[in-house]
């Protein structure tokens, strides 16, 4: 309960961000499936952002966790530029002759 | 929290919806990929922001800068150097770094957490976040050998029983820790389940057959997202909490529209299960009929409005770019040719859509099966190139087969069809195709592409 209580505006948050996300995305047709999930899958790189302030608090002489950590913002930043890049060359062919 | 970082953040969550919304045209999709990677830009740099309050040692930074400069490179190179036909691997491979990314965050932290006095709730969404972080990570990495072609299915009974030990695992290890049966460190908790996890993860994915790779890459999507959501809300960071449920609300969208395109369940999907049907005697009772090129060349002549079904065989082949010069030499004689894509054709979610935009058909040629199927009378002949049972009226009228019940294209009710096929091999389902023996279907044996090129060498004589 107490979590809760502590927590309750990201609560909503999360609720208003489900149901945003279902409506925006139901709308896309299916040709552009593909690249729906390559760009959806760029986004989820954010969890970078995430990396990136865990590093922030490593102490700089526990090396391992600075390694598994650079790891980490390594695989987040490759998710990031290479799901937009492809994404990005995907949609590039997508055009009308007209 | 410094503002201007809570505003940044801000950007980065509206720039990623926006980006989303505007996905939902063709028109608009380039436009909406760039907002997107404007909000994670965004986001990055924010978080960078942060620096200003906050004293960060010299080495973390360095690595930091190491590590985005050399996966930004990598990112961009990957990507510009794949070819369209292996775009599934790719995307699940980008996947895989995602979850890896998500998994080793969840290592970590749970190590420093460790050391202060964190409460249950935090300590139960790191191993949330860390176990999907790592089962979408091995799953990815598993789902892109398969479309690689480097690792087969594996319905192995011990696959089977191994991923349902596990999961069983996946709630009985942290209970135990929780009640206070275990006395362990909560460090050691989460290396044991990031473990469970990675294992997880790769016996979850082995039984899983090539049919349904779409389904499987779709969630493993959706999986990575809810593992950057989980993250998220260790951080407080709405970015990531926001970010991370898009993707996991688009995966499990798409999950749920390429199950009900194959009319099977999620779960036995997962379970690598197929309804087993009469399916042995009646192959041989089938009348086929064999044509050449030559005289598809003739009738696609003479046709004035022809279809294209593509399949997992023209990617393959890799038939796409022949595809885009047949239609060129037939809109020239005002033939019309469209191109009908079964949802799940393929490997991926749209990827016949990605295929044949790489060789320039126009977005408007390519048709879903519910637009046509009410006029497929109106087609003078059908072409159907590497695609089986997506076309096959079993699933319609013979109760017994396995894939009855499952949407198809009804390719048999025009006036034509040929089925290009490279030997007498049964679809994926390892069901015979009724089509193949009906009076309007003749087969035309050969690799796709060899038999395009000699079509369009035939059609540009005539």
């Amino acid at each position: 309960m107490e979590f809760i209580q502590n927590n309750l505006d990201i609560i909503y948050f999360v609720i208003f961000c489900v149901f945003i996300g279902i409506e925006v995305i139901a709308n896309v047709p299916a040709i552009l499936h593909t690249p729906l999930m390559s760009g959806a899958n760029a986004i989820s790189g954010v969890i970078m952002v995430g990396a990136v302030i865990m590093m922030f608090q490593v102490p700089p002489t526990n090396y391992a966790t600075l390694t598994v950590g650079g790891i980490a913002v390594f695989l987040g930043a490759l998710n990031i530029s290479g799901g937009f890049f492809v994404t990005g060359r995907m949609l590039k062919m997508f055009n009308t002759k007209k | 929290m410094n503002v201007l970082v809570e505003v940044g953040y801000l950007l980065a969550t509206v720039s990623f919806l926006g980006g989303l919304k505007f996905m939902s045209s063709p028109k608009h999709a380039k436009i909406g990929n760039l907002i997107a990677a404007t909000g994670m830009i965004i986001a990055v740099l924010c978080t960078f922001w942060m620096l200003n309050t906050q004293t960060v040692p010299s080495v973390n930074l360095i690595i930091i800068a190491v590590a985005i400069l050399l996966g930004t490179i990598g990112g961009k190179v990957m990507a510009s150097k794949v070819e369209m036909t292996a775009m599934p691997q790719l995307v699940s491979l980008f996947n895989a770094t995602g979850g890896g990314c998500a998994m080793l965050l969840g290592i970590v932290e749970a190590k420093q957490a460790g050391l202060g006095s964190s409460f249950l709730g935090m300590q139960i969404l790191l191993l949330l976040g860390l176990i999907t972080g790592a089962i979408a990570a091995s799953g990815s990495v598993i789902a892109y050998r398969k479309l690689a072609g480097k690792t087969k299915d594996n319905r192995n009974i011990m696959v089977v029983l191994g991923s349902r030990v596990l999961l069983v695992l996946f709630f009985v290890v942290p209970v135990l820790y929780f009640v206070g049966v275990l006395s362990i460190p909560f460090e050691i908790v989460a290396y044991v389940m990031a473990f469970i996890a990675l294992v997880y993860g790769i016996l979850f994915v082995l039984p899983i057959g090539g049919a349904d790779m779409p389904v499987v890459i779709s969630l493993l999507n959706s999986i990575t997202g809810i593992a950057t959501a989980l993250a998220g809300f260790v951080y407080g960071n709405k970015a990531m909490i926001a970010g991370g449920i898009f993707v996991g609300a688009a995966g499990i969208l798409l999950t749920l529209l390429m199950c009900r395109a194959m009319n099977r369940s999620l779960l036995k999907v997962l379970a690598g299960k197929f309804k087993k049907g009469k399916v042995a005697e009646d192959a041989e009772a089938q009348n086929i009929k064999e044509t050449t090129v030559s005289e598809t060349a003739m009738q696609l002549s003479f046709a004035n409005k022809i279809a294209i079904i593509p399949g997992y065989g023209l990617a393959v082949a890799q038939g796409q770019h022949l595809c885009g010069q047949l239609q060129l030499l037939l809109e020239k004689r005002d033939t019309q040719v469209d191109f009908i894509i079964h949802p799940v054709a393929g490997r991926m979610p749209g990827h016949m859509n990605v295929l044949l935009a790489e060789a320039n058909i126009d977005y408007e040629h390519l048709k879903e099966m519910d637009q046509v199927n009410g006029d497929m009378v109106h087609y003078d002949m059908i072409l159907i190139i590497g695609a089986n049972d997506v076309v096959n009226p079993a699933a319609e009228n013979n109760q017994d087969s396995p894939i009855y019940g499952m949407p198809i294209v009804k390719a048999y009710q025009s006036k034509q069809v040929v089925v290009m096929k490279r030997g007498m091999s049964k679809g994926y389902a390892g069901v015979s195709n009724d089509l193949f023996g009906m009076d309007n279907c003749n087969l035309l044996f050969g690799d796709a592409k060899d038999s395009l090129q000699n079509i369009i060498n035939q059609l540009k004589l005539i």
